[in-house]
């Protein structure tokens, strides 16, 4: 059943509907990095919880107008605006007054997502209301859609992904360097509302899949995971498409073997589990190979101390550093040193002489910025460097 | 009197949250409470899943679990990931209320009913006291055995909360405002914030038991960021924002039961999202009239 | 030249006001402090110096248990420097701080009482006329009731120093207590420093302004990652040990003003 649904032979419907969310989770994590590395990654949950209103009150419009409350395209519509909205009354908050944006964007969604509840108990009221299934919005639901509602789904997916892909360059420069990008003639306000806007694109697209509660999971997760793969902005974005697209693909095509298994729940957790594969196995910030360079590290720096001490005659305390010297085979296990230890530690602090000598002479002002009181000498300059160096320290011939 | 009960524990609720809130807000921890409110629900269906009963007791352990979970997630990937607070925020959350629609889905097929609706927007109306007919009730053992067990328990955890930030209130400040020179004096800043947020948590859990996780985010920020453009003291903005949390469950409470029968609707909206609702519009004003509104710009070098 | 430090005058169990020995601290792979022993004097009104990034807030704050190091050992007075907290006042950079804080001059300064007035002991009037005199000495006693945010960063800097001296404590430790502020609050706090020192107190500052350093303290500890030296000013600030320090990135010009100046 699962390989069926991967390989898509579920039917046209949830054919649909899984590519469908695999291009919403695409557009999502590649908007989503800009709002991550430009360090405002919370202001989309302002953005989604303020739907809530907008919704409500476009189907309420719609109903009133004689019209059916539930069609798509008019409950988008309110939901952009509203989120707008939402959107304005951050800014002007964080702008026009003392608070900052994390209490603006809480103040905003749980106000504005109040009054939405607000708006669905006087839904509830009219006549319509009980058939209205407006709380699907909340956590979304795939089961009953219909194929124009999948298609327009993707189809935003893909528009985004398009308007990403054609303002990359100014958004990533205002992400990264606000000032910068000022300076460069830039329009801040432009960019952002570019960056917000396609945000509130992807939260409207996405409100019928995820629902609004957890679409905000897709703009934050991908590209917090992706993040730990690259150094590089741009990779950065591509890498966050991938997993977005990929979360959307798992989670739809999981929620379609079985009617009990919602779809935007799963398309979270997917992303969630590729999100701690990246925590914890990606080379460089992952957190595995993180805890091994620290162990290495502090080793390197127990060692080095242990064996300076040893140089200048100093007793040892650590215990760290009288282990690692034992392991080594400097220590005797009475504490004293090896002859081993005493030939470490005399080169130890010959090199630790030979940094100090090179650090005060401003010929050597590039070398000297590579000491950290581990690295050899040896690594830094050649050996002719080394000797002219040993000249000075009236060490000639000296190794 | 019939709705006195209610009253009381929208006001409770709100009070409990606004007065950490405080701090949470001036630590620039506001949005903790989001998180922790958002992940109540997987730890109330974990707490039923465990146990099979739709209790009270063991569904608010599972959340007051599920709180302290998800801030220990969020710290140990803010940490090892070197993530900024807000998208570990974003992650965690997201992640764990996932979890708990879909265990709640996995536990409605199994024929027992949950109510995801419930826990967003609590049911402050149902909680009245049938048998407190007049003030002669409270003097009457037998109506008072019958008032509902929510305000009870809002009633204590805004005890222990009340008493947490006064014997605290001094290395609270301390900390929040110099954490540097509050470690240099040997104060665990460390395990403040942590009690800190599992106070605020504890508020979370009781509140959301009673009135749904909405007033819940908006009681844990608006009243104490409406305080803040109230005053420069902070004694005094916690003052204001325990005048703001009442204000707004009262004002919501009453607009939300009577409102729509005034304007000639038969029945009353969510008496939870009309306090938030309230809150939000205390917040308007004070952005647009408050006398300390305004940053100052005086730190200036020289 | 010999690079041993000139500041191993006494063993590092001695009673000295603060003893560092051995303590490296690292933010990530490149050590901020590397291995530094030191030995401060009692009474004795010693700076910090060192080219940017050389380490001297990280030390100071490792000493103080704000920041954990990788490694190494902090005494005071002869015991852990845990145990003697209550003798041990801090100033840490003003920056440090969101000066936003819905807090008063007066508030601020009272936090420096927090250990004789802890939890819940009720503030009486001498600890208020404590904090007051306290201002008065940094001259901003007519700034008590003023919200810190409206304050200038000189003022605020001398607020800082006001409730470091509310501590009433024999070593006081200050973070660039000079930085970006002006010449007004700048004699002010010298003048509050030397008093302090008049008294028999022990000062450390991290000071980065080489011109002053001659006119202001009776020793230096230079560093630069690794301790350079430590020692009476008129040794240890020397162009030798100043080019050990800052290496190439100090002109050999300004370096021997400094030095003569």
């Amino acid at each position: 059943m699962i390989w069926d649904a991967l390989g898509l032979q579920l039917g046209y419907n949830a054919t649909l509907v899984t590519l469908g969310a695999a291009m919403l989770g695409m557009g999502a994590g590649a908007t989503g990095t800009y709002l991550y590395l430009g360090k405002r990654a919370l202001v989309s949950d302002a953005i989604s919880h303020a739907t809530l209103p907008g919704v409500v009150l476009g189907f309420i419009a719609m109903v009133v107008m004689g019209g059916e409350g539930r069609f798509l395209p008019g409950l988008m519509l309110g939901a952009a605006l509203s989120a707008g909205l939402g959107l304005l009354a951050v800014t002007w908050l964080t702008a026009r007054t003392r608070l900052h944006e994390d209490a603006a964007i809480g103040a905003v969604l749980s106000v504005f997502f109040g009054f939405g509840v607000v708006l669905l108990t006087v839904v509830q009221v009219m006549d319509t209301g009980r058939q209205a299934g407006l709380e699907t919005f909340l956590l979304g639901a795939t089961a009953g859609m219909l194929r124009n509602e999948a298609l327009t789904i993707a189809l935003g997916g893909a528009v985004i992904l398009l308007l990403v892909r054609l303002l990359h360059r100014p958004m990533i420069l205002v992400a990264f360097d606000p000032e910068y990008a000022v300076g460069q003639g830039m329009r801040l306000r432009a960019v952002d509302l570019a960056m917000m806007g396609l945000a509130l694109g992807i939260t409207v697209t996405g409100l019928k899949v995820v629902g609004l509660v957890l679409i905000v999971a897709l703009l934050i997760i991908p590209p917090v995971a992706a993040r730990f793969w690259s150094e590089r902005a741009e990779i950065v974005v591509i890498i966050a498409g991938l997993i977005g697209g990929a979360a959307g693909y798992f989670g739809a095509a999981l929620s379609a073997t079985a009617p009990d298994l919602p779809t935007g729940p799963l398309i979270v957790l997917s992303a969630f589990v590729l999100f701690v594969l990246s925590l914890l196995l990606a080379p460089g910030r992952g957190v595995l190979a993180a805890a091994l360079r620290h162990m290495r590290f502090q080793r390197r720096v127990h060692l080095r101390q242990g064996l300076l001490a040893l140089a200048s005659g100093q007793p040892v305390y650590e215990p760290l550093t009288l282990r690692l010297l034992r392991r080594a085979g400097f220590l005797r296990p009475d504490g004293v040193a090896t002859d081993a230890g005493h030939a470490m530690a005399a080169r130890a602090r010959l090199d630790e002489r030979r940094w100090q000598t090179l650090r005060s002479d401003p010929q050597f002002e590039a070398a000297a910025a590579r000491y950290d009181g581990l690295t050899p000498l040896e690594e830094v300059l050649t050996a002719d460097q080394i000797a002219a160096l040993d000249r000075g320290l009236g060490l000639a011939g000296l190794r | 009197m019939l709705s006195l009960s209610p009253l009381l524990i929208g006001i409770a609720a709100a009070v409990a949250c606004a007065l950490p809130g405080n701090f949470l807000l001036l630590r620039r921890q506001a949005l903790i409470g989001d998180a922790i409110s958002h992940v109540v629900l997987p730890g109330i269906v974990a707490g039923f899943l465990l146990t099979g009963m739709v209790a009270t007791l063991p569904m608010m352990l599972g959340a007051a679990a599920a709180a302290l979970v998800s801030v220990a997630l969020i710290e140990t990937i803010r940490r090892l990931g070197r993530i900024e607070p807000g998208a570990a925020m974003g992650v965690v959350f997201t992640a764990m209320f996932a979890a708990g629609v879909l265990l709640l889905e996995q536990s409605a097929a199994s024929g027992v009913h949950l109510d995801v609706q419930h826990a967003l927007y609590g049911n402050l109306e149902s909680l009245i006291w049938l048998d407190g007919y007049g003030w002669g009730a409270l003097a009457d053992p037998a109506a008072l055995s019958t008032l509902p067990p929510e305000l009870l328990r809002m009633g204590a955890v805004l005890l222990c909360v009340l008493l947490f930030i006064a014997v605290l209130w001094r290395p609270l400040a301390l900390a929040t405002f110099d954490e540097g020179f509050a470690r240099s004096m040997g104060l665990n800043t460390g395990l403040l914030g942590l009690a800190l947020v599992a106070m605020a948590a504890l508020s979370a859990v009781a509140a959301f038991d009673a009135v749904g996780s909405i007033i819940v985010i908006a009681m844990f920020i608006c009243p104490p960021a409406s305080a803040r453009l109230m005053t420069d003291r902070l004694g005094r903005q916690v003052a204001w924002s325990v005048l703001f949390a009442t204000f707004s469950a009262v004002l919501g409470y009453s607009l939300a039961g009577y409102g729509p029968i005034w304007l000639g609707f038969a029945n009353a909206v969510s008496a939870a999202g009309m306090i938030a609702t309230v809150s939000g519009l205390i917040l308007g004003l004070a952005a647009l009239f408050g006398p300390c509104r305004h940053r100052r710009s005086g730190a200036m070098s020289g | 030249m010999s690079l041993e430090l000139v500041g191993r005058t006494q063993a590092p169990d001695t009673d000295s006001p603060l003893a560092i020995h051995g303590l490296t601290v690292s933010y990530g792979e490149k050590p901020a402090v590397f291995s530094v022993d030191v030995v401060f004097l009692p009474a004795q009104m010693t700076a910090i110096v060192g080219p940017n990034g050389a380490g001297k807030s990280t030390l100071l704050k490792a000493a103080l248990g704000i920041i954990r190091p990788l490694s190494g050992q902090v005494s005071s007075y002869g015991r852990p420097l845990g145990e003697m907290r209550a003798r041990i006042a801090y100033v840490p950079q003003r920056a440090s701080v969101d000066w936003d804080f819905p807090a008063r001059v007066l508030d601020v300064v009272m936090m420096g009482l927090y250990r004789d007035v802890g939890l819940l002991r009720r503030i009486k009037g001498h600890h208020r006329a404590r904090a007051m005199a306290c201002l008065e000495r940094v001259g901003m006693e007519g700034f008590a009731h003023r919200q810190i945010g409206q304050l200038s960063g000189g003022q605020q800097q001398r607020v800082f120093l006001a409730r470091a001296l509310a501590q009433e404590a024999d070593l006081y430790l200050l973070d660039e207590p000079f930085a970006g502020v002006d010449a007004a609050t700048e004699k002010a706090i010298i003048g509050v420093l030397h008093g302090l020192r008049a008294e028999g107190k022990t000062v450390i500052a991290v000071h980065h302004d080489l011109a002053t350093v001659t006119d202001y303290f009776d020793r230096v500890f230079l560093i630069n990652t690794t301790a350079i030296a430590e020692g009476p000013v008129a040794d240890v600030f020397t162009p030798d040990y100043l080019q050990a320090a800052y290496g190439g990135r100090l002109a050999l010009a300004q370096m021997g003003g400094a030095a003569a100046g």
